[in-house]
């Protein structure tokens, strides 16, 4: 087996109207399995996926928004969201769903898992995956 | 050089899954090595043998059979998007109560894992989708 | 690491190849395949953001997709190279990932 790699989900549509991020959180938590060096990247209409408040329950679909809720827990705990997109979208980190995890090297003290960066250092972070997912 | 490709689209809507037939003949008659094709979300409907395009026009799923044929291609639909979508083996129609399996020569079902593996095992992994 | 990033929409229609191009750093390659494609042509509303990029990356367009849609390589912004599917191989094998923007 070759060393770890950096896996890099970028996540740039939104929810319900297209299955891709839904099936894209679906590989995450497949792939957290894997023990890779996971990341992922929310941007343009992807920050919409991490949004507080979503109630699927009249288009009859449903709302896997928790389930982000638990990356943590897969050790699932950097996520890069864009600034830009935010701003683009009226959005600050306020509206998003607050995403943590247990550093279990740090007498499991609750951290966040949502950094918010600019374009230029999320062009940084794609420039250093090895595997880059979008979908 | 050992590619593996992940379509995420089916035949004839998107040109996905033509681009991705026309990188990977060119990729295999340029010598390199093809570890995995991946099929994901509607791109599992690349895996039916019950197409029927009309004779004039390229038939996408026998081409990826026989390239699979000629090459040994693991060509892999997801489990789990094959199941939304009812592309089914003979293991998996049983499995879920169905009364007849789909798939086309060539292909395997198998789970998302495989697409994990094929990003760790392969030096270069490219997408093609919408 | 070098990455190599594949544009499939026209510019006209999604932001695409703008967000590939702000996200993509220097010494990169960008190819534009399928209706990506129309992101290569001169002379239209989004022409400016690859010329304005080009100091920084290399851009490629697929010769297959343009004989397509019957847009003739003149019309092309100059400095845009036309590939073939296998110089599409060479470009994935010559870059340490590829990042495609769907």
């Amino acid at each position: 087996m070759p060393e770890t790699k950096k896996f890099l989900y970028v996540n740039r549509k939104a929810p319900y109207g297209t299955i891709y991020a839904l099936e894209s959180l679906e590989v995450v938590l497949i792939g957290a399995a894997f023990e890779q060096d996971v990341s992922l990247a929310f941007l343009d209409d992807g920050v919409y996926q991490i949004t507080k408040g979503q109630n699927t329950k009249d288009i009859g679909m449903k709302n896997f928004s928790p389930t982000y809720k638990a990356l943590g827990d897969y050790d699932v705990n950097k996520i890069y969201v864009e600034q830009e997109s935010l701003d683009a979208r009226g959005l600050t980190l306020d509206d998003l769903l607050p995403l943590t995890w247990e550093d279990e090297d740090d007498d499991w003290a609750e951290k966040e898992s949502i950094k918010v960066i600019s374009a230029a250092e999320m062009a940084k972070i794609m420039e250093q995956s090895d595997v880059v997912f979008s979908f | 050089m050992k590619f593996s490709v992940m379509i995420s689209e089916g035949p004839y809507t998107h040109q996905a899954s033509d681009t991705a037939y026309n990188f990977t003949k060119a990729a295999l008659e340029d010598g390199h090595e093809c570890f995995r094709i991946f099929f994901y979300h509607d791109g599992v409907n690349n895996g039916t043998r019950l197409a029927s395009p009309p004779q004039d026009d390229r038939n996408i799923i026998n081409r990826w059979s026989a390239l699979a044929k000629e090459y040994k291609l693991d060509l892999v639909l997801c489990v789990a998007a094959a199941q939304r979508r009812g592309i089914a083996d003979a293991d998996e129609a049983k499995r879920n109560g169905k009364n007849a399996d789909n798939i086309a020569s060539g292909f395997r079902i198998s789970g998302l894992g495989q697409l994990i593996e094929a990003g760790i095992q392969s030096d270069r992994l490219i997408t093609f989708g919408d | 690491m070098s990455q190599l990033h594949t544009v499939n929409k026209s510019p006209l229609e999604r932001n695409t190849l703008e967000s590939a191009i702000t996200h993509a750093v220097k010494g990169n390659a960008l190819l534009m395949i399928e209706d990506g494609v129309y992101g290569a042509m001169r002379d239209t509303h989004k022409s400016d953001i690859v010329s304005d990029a080009m100091d920084d990356i290399s851009f490629y367009v697929m010769g297959p997709d343009l004989k397509a849609r019957g847009i003739d390589e003149t019309r092309i912004i100059d400095g845009i190279k036309i590939v073939d599917y296998s110089g599409f191989v060479a470009l994935v094998a010559k870059h340490d990932a590829t990042q495609s923007w769907l």
